[in-house]
């Protein structure tokens, strides 16, 4: 099987021009990160003339940056962790055992991905508020509410990836460890656990990053002391001046967790894909 | 069962346990006295369950299931002896020690069950049977009280006249039928007519920029296959878009478009010299394409990544045969990789789709709250007569008819692309 002789080239214009068209702008970010404020404000320059770090230390002080990257990483880990583990208990059913309603509860749960999130913003704002009364519970305005919302928002696509992943691991190992005396969940934790730690960690970084990317719901349902940084960002836009440097800097640090993360473990994520979705 | 017996924690004696300690050391005569620290209450608790029902099962197996939570039964106790002062000379309890002599080690050991908890004595059957319930448990709460109930409430919600009038006693809004969606649905009134514009722009937008998400994609993953240098890096550079936070990728965007700033103007305008004066990206005509583009720029890395995954799964084999047959790059291509990527393109297109159709966050991050009338999509026209206006029933309305019309593409898309595929 011989490829054409044309086919080096038109990989590499092809690629050329994928990562023209994809690294342009993480290209701008960069750079004008490292601008002072009157270049970024006139004419764009490829390569800038003047460099200074300047934007990365005004960042924190032209808006709280410090508050919304804590309370963002507060929500994303508590949300990433909790969802996981519900996940894992939940997909774990789903691929072990055969009960009835298990169809209806994969159906379902995973229909909830196509409601638009519109729909269900303002009822859950107004249960929020309600509960909020009721039980003596802040959950509108406060990150417990966040956190309760955005670990349903990647439960959905866990369970799936989990339950993927857990199918592509033989059920006879479960069956020795029951045989040695576990139970169900002995077997869970002391077989399959271990062996699907890359779906795991897969989904764990999926959710973590459903959380810190979402917006929608961070727009309404936070107020100053509970903002993430999907809202906070949006505070160097003021009446007189937009920091576009800052914003820049501040984008490239709020970037890097979640790009590292994913990078480093993507691989993990692709086997987690197609092992959800070869089923 | 013998590992688990050995692993219980100290704080959790099984039954057994506590009957050999008892039988192996008589019990003080404070056991039964005036102050009763909570040990001595679990403790004193297990000797009256064993002296109340000598011999039945249930309720020694209940008092030592009790046993680790010992503060009820230890305040029902010390009020009993605060009223009596010496209640192991009332009738209850003063058979205890006879009792508790009868009871030898041998005899609650002996049917086999004595040793088990009460979780335990529920029937292996039914106890799997239960399991798989209490395991989604926890998922199935959390989808109701964020997903489904809500929904729900959404929909009821459409049906009020629900203004900003009744927002804090949203159940006093008056009931208001089918009005919201009548509204929504007449397109000879402003909202309906802006409501049909907002769909088609949606409509259009959602399938250029799907379309173009996979074509990319595609071709990408498709590029990617074989080994070269550089592959890895390339391969890893090419998700960043996807994995960056929405929020950062699409600022840097709406950075780039800015009129006098950008660099497209930059280099559309100063270097390409396309336009003779710049055109305005972020309001106008041109938005539509500008949210098309960065749609695109941010989901394609994601068709890339479920294509090349799919990719790695066609075998070998079909390729060598092909190559055998005499098949050429692009015949292999048409012949064996897209029919074999069908099943990872059903639902790729799909799930790209919905999100598309449903993306609130870019045009958000893009334009702000309220968009230009050129690309003014769904989710934040929506958004804006719900939060903008203050017309929650209307927005309700709207967004129960954007579930139904999703609701009957996606079913049309699976049944079409089912039959398809098994005729094909």
């Amino acid at each position: 099987m011989r490829d054409p002789r044309w086919l080096p080239w038109a990989r590499w214009a092809g690629l050329g021009l994928l990562g023209l068209f994809t690294l342009t702008p993480l290209y701008v970010m960069l750079t004008s990160a490292i601008k002072p404020l009157q270049d970024v404000q006139g004419d764009f320059d490829w390569i800038p003339t003047t460099i200074t770090l300047r934007p990365f230390a005004d960042m924190w002080r032209t808006v709280p940056l410090a508050r919304y990257f804590a309370n963002s990483l507060i929500v994303s880990s508590v949300a990433a962790l909790v969802s996981v583990l519900i996940a894992i208990f939940a997909a774990y059913a789903i691929s072990r055992f055969r009960f009835p309603g298990r169809r209806i509860f994969s159906v379902t749960v995973l229909s909830t991905q196509m409601f638009p999130g519109i729909l269900f913003l303002l009822p859950l704002f107004m249960i929020y508020v309600n509960l909020g009364t009721a039980l003596g519970v802040e959950l509108y305005a406060s990150r417990t509410g966040l956190i309760i919302t955005y670990l349903t928002f990647s439960l959905p696509f866990s369970i799936w990836m989990l339950a993927g992943y857990f199918d592509s691991i033989p059920t006879a190992l479960d069956e020795a460890a029951q045989v040695d005396g576990s139970g169900p969940i002995g077997a869970l934790l002391r077989v399959v656990l271990p062996a699907a730690t890359p779906g795991i960690v897969a989904v764990a970084i999926y959710a973590f990053m459903t959380a810190w990317g979402e917006v929608l719901f961070a727009s309404v349902m936070t107020d100053e002391s509970s903002r993430t940084l999907a809202v906070g960002l949006q505070g160097y836009a003021t009446e007189n001046d937009v920091y576009w440097n800052q914003i820049m800097a501040a984008s490239l640090v709020v970037s890097v967790p979640v790009v590292a993360g994913f990078l480093l473990l993507q691989r993990y994520l692709v086997q987690g894909l197609t092992a959800g979705a070869v089923k | 069962m013998t590992r688990r017996r050995a692993e219980a924690p100290p704080g959790a004696p099984t039954q057994t346990l506590d009957i050999e300690r008892k039988s192996v050391t008589p019990p003080s005569p404070e056991e039964d006295g005036f102050s009763l620290s909570p040990a001595e209450a679990a403790g004193a608790d297990d000797g009256q369950a064993l002296t109340d029902a000598p011999a039945g099962r249930t309720r020694t197996a209940s008092g030592g299931k009790r046993s680790p939570h010992p503060a009820p039964d230890a305040a029902a106790v010390s009020t009993m002896s605060s009223t009596t002062p010496r209640p192991h000379s009332e009738t209850p309890t003063s058979p205890r020690r006879p009792s508790r002599s009868s009871t030898s080690p041998e005899k609650p050991l002996s049917p086999g069950g004595g040793r088990r908890g009460f979780a335990d004595r529920v029937p292996v059957r039914v106890r799997r049977a239960a399991l798989p319930y209490l395991l989604i448990l926890p998922a199935v709460l959390l989808e109701l009280l964020v997903h489904l109930v809500p929904m729900l409430i959404g929909i009821g919600m459409s049906f009020l006249k629900l203004t900003q009038f009744f927002l804090r006693n949203w159940s006093a809004a008056p009931f208001a039928g089918l009005d919201n969606y009548t509204v929504a649905v007449d397109f000879d009134s402003a909202v309906g007519r802006s409501l049909l514009h907002s769909f088609l722009v949606t409509v259009v937008f959602t399938v250029l920029t799907v379309g173009l998400a996979w074509l990319l994609g595609i071709c990408g993953a498709v590029l990617m296959q074989g080994s070269f240098r550089g592959r890895a890096v390339l391969r890893a550079l090419f998700l960043v878009p996807y994995a960056l936070p929405v929020y950062a990728g699409v600022i840097t965007w709406s950075f780039l478009l800015q009129r006098d700033s950008g660099l497209v103007n930059h280099v559309l305008v100063d270097q390409l010299h396309l336009f003779g004066e710049r055109p305005f990206w972020l309001i106008g005509s041109n938005s539509f394409w500008s949210i098309i583009v960065v749609c695109v720029w941010r989901s394609w890395p994601f068709a890339f990544l479920v294509l090349m995954a799919g990719l790695q799964n066609i075998p070998g084999d079909l390729y060598e045969a092909a190559a055998i047959d005499g098949a050429g790059w692009g015949r292999r291509l048409r012949a064996v990789t897209l029919p074999m990527l069908r099943p990872v393109n059903q639902v790729l297109v799909l799930v790209l789709f919905l999100w598309t159709f449903n993306d609130f966050n870019t045009p958000y991050v893009l334009f702000g709250k309220s968009a230009p009338h050129e690309a003014d999509l769904i989710s934040i026209h929506i958004y804006q007569s719900s939060f903008v206006t203050w017309n929650f029933g209307s927005g309700s309305a709207m967004s129960v008819l954007l579930l139904l019309f999703l609701l009957v593409v996606t079913a049309v898309y699976l049944v079409a692309t089912s039959r398809r595929r098994s005729d094909a």
